[in-house]
């Protein structure tokens, strides 16, 4: 075992202990501090660790930390892949997590007013906060670090329970108290075909450990089962939509994709942290790392592309009329998401990590930049009530700007060369549904423009519309809050254009994700280079989409404001179907919450009460009571009854006898 | 060194000379008959330790095994041992009794000598029924177990504790009596008690299901199955917080040791002609249960019906063996499921334990086990909500805890059986969380509801003591199940290669 494996993994899990249980004595500095460096530690041996990777000089790593179990012949370990894959993903957990954990630092500072007075809960609730934050982040790397399916549905399990935590953070608000509750559940139901995913690996390949499982698959392609009747599924196919049932509620995808906007309902850092950069991601990481399992199923690959660009298309539609500054960060990134998943829909895994990563940063950015405009606004989240930031806030501002522009794709920013990759390998793409998925992806940019500047322009443009007393206390936030952001606005530029050639096209999934040739999208694309790439780009359809995106949000945000109500107001039946969000929720509350509480109370009063207690065990019990009580009548206790019973008794069998 | 003395004998007469001798001197100093009660308890667990340590692993033999004549006009004996499924089952009764006695500690004021003499008596019975290698001691272990429930109900229970006693009696006694006659009919067949006598009896199909029958009826009432479930919710509801703890962490698992001691060695081809029926039984317990659990609003009673649902799993695993035998794509699986359900009892022994206990620390203060009572508890005591959040998730299976062990297993192995199966039981992973998660919510979060919870105390030491070891207990099982799948690996493989062989 590679010490250093170990030190990135518990080095936050030590610091999570920490502030969690000595928090009161170690006090809030004491709590951010041990936190925080345990990440940095972290953040900074992951770096080592990629690097090693870059220059090739580290081996990939897989061994076994303990065992677990063994039970029936299968062995189940705790223990560590690291490839080069792992060791990007380690990388990137670390480092935003260590910029949140700073950030933190700044957004908590004052959260004893967040709690009701004389909450006991709410004393020790800033060194809570970094236990939490420091727990998720040893949670996501036990998920990406594992080299079996045991540990990955450990890890999978755990951020999600971390997730719960920090939702429900605020535990004196009823919508939060919902929304993490609902999270967990809409998680649950992912997890449900998740596990039963890994049932079905563990059956049919004995095994959990992932080198086994992919060096066995290709013998097992072929294998056919039957699940319902005689109709026979494709193993892979099986295999494969199980797992994918727990990435899309992971991921969010539609329709399990309903959790993710309410999660907002927790405090910003780590929706960019959970909900942004990382936890949504293991989706993606997932089905990139169990690439040997999807190459061999087309129907799962097809099944994901479709899932992907639903999801890409119409959850963007939606961040298009949110007026909550996080709801908006929020779809986009349900919509980004979608588009990740598209990638590997389409066999594009490198791409898809490869916007995975980007994304990570800018998205990052933009929710701690919320945050931001969130703290100067006195927790008023309502862009209606903004406008005008810009003045007051230059960091924020330009900070915002940089991860606007890489969300939408601006040529030579990170997120323009992950979403083009992502576009032209659909656009090669031959499987069932990759035209739907072309139109929608395509189109999805211009919906990401649109609602990114609509946004942009409303906070940080435009006349100042909120009250005096706000306005008047507007000032930027303080370093430990800007410092992050330019932390993560550097690589929100640079990153794409420095690693494409490399990730996406060049060998660095080499051996990691394996591409059948028949899909092999990517190669197909042709790419010549990174500076080609961007010029190939520059003038190409998604970046004339994203700039009419831009504009037609700077012609209605900015010159024309009475366009956005008149455009509500002649497509108010489409208005009220995208504010509704597809009438997901309200279906869901009547089907599922309703429908359980109603066929609990029936099960409960007709089964249990009625059926069983009251006819079966009461009744026997009735009915016990009933016959002794006609058979008691006979016992009266007088002698004369009894000796009138014998001469009557008599009397019958002497005639009985007598005949 | 200690292979010498008469382990299981002191681990079942200590508690139970302990409990008459507290009898005797009553309630005079009632501290004084507390210390005592917990000494004993903690002695018994001492010795209970030292079947682990010197337990041989590698070998399926009873051990520890004590053997002496009882009734020789009957070939009856006092006959004592454990292999790897009961010995864990032992060491479970003996660690859960501790905390029930220090859970009582200053809760139970009326009567606390006898109250605790009660609980001493019951962990010896109950360790002398996983001891007990002849059947008729087995059987008055098992009846024996009645009375100081049966007393504990209905001496400390609740305002309704007359039906709700009554009708635990009836239900187990009921179940049971079709099980002595099983036991009498074999008897006469083999002549002798001996149960492992039993196991190699031969015995015809028709003869096999009617035994089999019979003890299904006796241990799907103990486990208990729907539909025989219907006293448990009530004697939980009316139970102090000890009798419910007790209830749920052992005596449930009385039912589940009988399937894999008695039914499934006894009858292995009436196990597999009606395997069906439990498989059913158990899904209808993780279904149906966990959707009636959903809408209680008595949370002992909520806990009571999550536990019919988590005991399905054990009933699934066990019999699931039959089918994974049958299935030709399935290769092995059998083992993990019985280990499954094996570690499905011993988890669920520490976290429904420690569910009741936390119901206990907030009736205790609060006297109302109504949900709606509540909200916003852990604003008054932050740290009994951390183990209340805690325990609800190991209620949940999350992975970590302990509850995710069994349930786990189980679900790898039942889909080895039959997809659906694995489907069925699966349905747990958001049934459970949903109906443990509205709870917590309801109770813990959210604002504080009422001026009672404004007032609320955090636990004390005491109390903190006994939630943070079960708490304990519930993560090592969770993060490291080997030890204890080890001690049980050779008892289960060798009691699947006997069922394997038909008895026709």
């Amino acid at each position: 075992m590679e010490k250093i494996y170990l030190a990135i993994a518990f080095t936050p899990l030590v610091g999570a202990i920490i502030a969690g249980f000595w928090g009161a004595r170690i006090g809030r500095a004491g709590a951010h501090w041990v936190t925080s460096v345990g990440v940095g530690i972290s953040a900074f041996l992951s770096i080592i660790v990629l690097l090693g990777f870059i220059s090739g000089h580290r081996e990939v790593f897989n061994g076994s930390v303990y065992t677990w179990m063994i039970s029936d012949g299968i062995t189940f370990e705790v223990g560590f892949l690291v490839d080069s894959l792992t060791a990007m993903m380690m990388a990137v957990v670390t480092f935003v997590s260590f910029c949140v954990h700073i950030y933190t630092i700044g957004y908590m500072a004052h959260d004893e007013e967040n709690w009701p007075a004389g909450s006991r809960a709410g004393t020790n609730s800033y060194q809570r906060f970094f236990s939490y934050i420091s727990l998720f982040t040893f949670s996501m790397l036990l998920l990406v670090m594992s080299n079996n399916f045991m540990q990955l549905f450990f890890g999978w399990e755990a951020v999600g329970l971390v997730s719960y935590l920090l939702i429900g953070f605020w535990s004196n608000r009823e919508t939060a108290i919902f929304a993490n509750m609902k999270a967990f559940l809409v998680n649950r139901v992912g997890d449900f075909g998740f596990l039963l995913g890994i049932a079905a690996v563990a059956m049919y390949f004995n095994t959990v450990d992932y080198a086994e499982v992919f060096a066995k698959a290709p013998e097992l392609a072929n294998t056919q089962i039957q699940i319902w009747g005689d109709t026979s599924w494709s193993l892979m196919t099986v295999i494969c939509i199980l797992l994918f049932v727990g990435a899309m509620g992971k991921s969010a995808q539609v329709p399990l994709h309903v959790w993710l906007p309410d999660s907002m309902e927790g405090p910003t850092p780590i929706s960019a942290l959970i909900h942004a950069a990382t936890m949504v991601t293991a989706g993606i990481f997932m089905v990139a790392r169990m690439s040997p399992l999807y190459e061999l199923s087309e129907t799962a690959l097809s099944f994901i592309l479709i899932i992907g660009a639903t999801t890409a298309f119409f959850t963007g539609l939606i961040g298009l009329v949110q007026n909550d500054i996080k709801r908006v960060v929020a779809y986009s990134t349900l919509s980004q998401l979608g588009y990740m998943t598209v990638a590997l829909g389409a066999s594009a895994y490198a791409a898809g990590i490869f916007h995975l990563m980007t994304h990570a940063f800018f998205k990052a950015l933009l929710f701690l930049a919320a945050g931001s405009v969130i703290i100067a606004m006195h927790h008023e989240q309502d862009m209606r009530k903004m406008g005008g930031l810009k003045k007051y806030m230059p960091i924020t501002y330009w900070t915002s700007l940089i991860g606007s522009l890489a969300l939408i794709g601006l040529p030579g920013f990170s997120g323009f060369f992950s979403k083009d990759s992502i576009i032209e390998a659909v656009h090669h793409s031959q499987i069932a549904g990759a035209g739907y998925a072309y139109l929608m992806v395509i189109l999805g940019v211009f919906v990401t423009a649109l609602y990114s500047f609509r946004m942009f322009f409303m906070v940080f443009h435009g006349e100042e519309r909120m009250d005096e007393h706000t306005k008047h206390h507007l000032h930027e936030s303080p370093k430990v809050v800007t410092v992050p952001l330019i932390m993560l606005a550097i690589p929100s530029v640079l990153i794409g254009g420095m690693t494409i050639s490399g990730v996406v096209f060049g060998d660095w999934f080499k051996d990691v994700i394996h591409v059948a040739p028949a899909h092999d999208v990517l190669k197909e694309i042709g790419f010549h280079g990174t500076i080609g790439f961007f010029f190939h780009g520059l003038f190409a359809l998604p970046t004339l989409l994203a700039a009419a995106g831009v504009g037609v949000a700077y012609m209605i945000y900015m010159k024309n404001p009475e366009i956005a109500d008149k455009i509500k107001s002649a497509a108010s039946p489409l208005y009220a179907l995208l504010d509704k969000k597809y009438f997901f929720d309200e279906l869901y509350q009547a089907v599922f919450a309703g429908g359980s509480r109603w066929l609990g109370k029936i099960l409960w009063k007709a089964g249990d009460q009625t059926l069983i207690d009251g006819l079966v065990v009461n009744g026997s019990a009735r009915s016990v009571g009933f016959f002794a009580g006609i058979i008691r009548q006979i016992q009266t206790g007088y002698l004369y009854h009894y000796a009138f019973a014998m001469i009557l008794g008599l009397l019958l069998l002497l005639a009985l006898f007598v005949n | 060194m200690t292979a010498d003395w008469p382990i299981l004998s002191l681990t079942i007469w200590l508690p139970i000379i302990g409990g008459a001798l507290l009898l005797a001197i009553g309630d005079r100093c009632s501290n004084a008959s507390r210390w005592m009660a917990l000494a004993t308890a903690v002695l018994t667990f001492v010795i209970s330790i030292s079947l682990y340590c010197g337990f041989d692993s590698s070998t399926a033999q009873m051990q520890f095994v004590e053997r002496a004549p009882w009734i020789p006009v009957f070939n009856i004996e006092y006959y004592l041992g454990v292999d790897g499924i009961s010995m864990p089952l032992v060491i479970l009764t003996t660690f859960i009794t501790i905390f029930v006695i220090i859970a009582g500690w200053e809760v139970i004021q009326y009567k606390p000598a006898m109250y605790m003499a009660a609980f001493l008596i019951m962990e010896g019975v109950m360790v002398g029924v996983f001891a007990a290698l002849d059947a008729m001691l087995f059987y008055v272990f098992w009846e024996a177990m009645l009375i100081p429930m049966f007393l504990i109900i209905g001496i400390w229970g609740g305002p309704n504790r007359v039906y709700a006693t009554i009708k635990f009696f009836l239900y187990t006694f009921f179940g049971s009596v079709f099980m002595l006659v099983a036991l009498i009919y074999m008897y006469f067949q083999s002549g002798s008690m001996e149960i492992l006598a039993f196991h190699d009896l031969k015995l015809g199909l028709t003869e096999q299901i009617f035994i089999f029958i019979a003890f299904l009826l006796a241990f799907a009432v103990k486990v208990p199955m729907w539909p025989v479930h219907t006293w448990l919710p009530d004697a939980h509801v009316e139970a102090p917080t000890g009798g419910s703890v007790i209830l749920a962490a052992i005596m449930l698992k009385i039912g589940g040791y009988g399937f894999l001691r008695f039914s499934m060695p006894i009858t292995p081809d009436a196990s597999q002609q009606l395997d069906w029926l439990v498989i059913a039984m158990s899904l209808i317990a993780v279904v149906y249960i966990g959707f009636v659990a959903l809408v209680q609003q008595d949370m002992k009673k909520l806990i009571a019906y999550s536990s019919i649902a988590h005991m399905g799993f054990v009933t699934l695993g066990f019999f699931i063996v039959f089918q994974i035998a049958a299935n030709p794509d399935a290769s092995g699986g059998a083992i993990l499921g019985i280990e499954g359900g094996m570690v499905q009892m011993v988890s669920h022994g520490f976290i429904s334990a420690a569910m009741f206990l936390c119901v206990g620390v907030l009736y205790d203060r609060m006297h109302s086990r109504q949900i709606a009572d509540y909200g916003g508890v852990i604003h008054t005591m932050p740290v009994f909500g951390g183990f209340m959040v805690f325990f609800a998730m190991a209620n949940a299976g999350l992975p970590g805890t302990s509850g995710f062990v069994g349930e786990f297993m189980v679900i790898l192995a039942s889909f080895r059986a039959n997809f659906w199966f694995a489907f069925l039981g699966a349905t747990t992973l958001i049934i459970g969380a949903a109906y443990t998660l509205w709870m917590v919510k309801r109770v813990m979060f959210g604002n504080v509801a009422n001026d009672s919870v404004r007032n609320l105390q955090d636990i004390n030491r005491r109390e903190f003591i006994v939630l943070g070891s079960l708490a304990v207990a519930v993560l090592v099982l969770g993060l490291w199940p080997a030890p204890l799948i080890e001690v049980m690996d050779a008892s289960v493989v060798s009691l699947l290669e006997h069922i394997k062989v038909s008895k026709l």
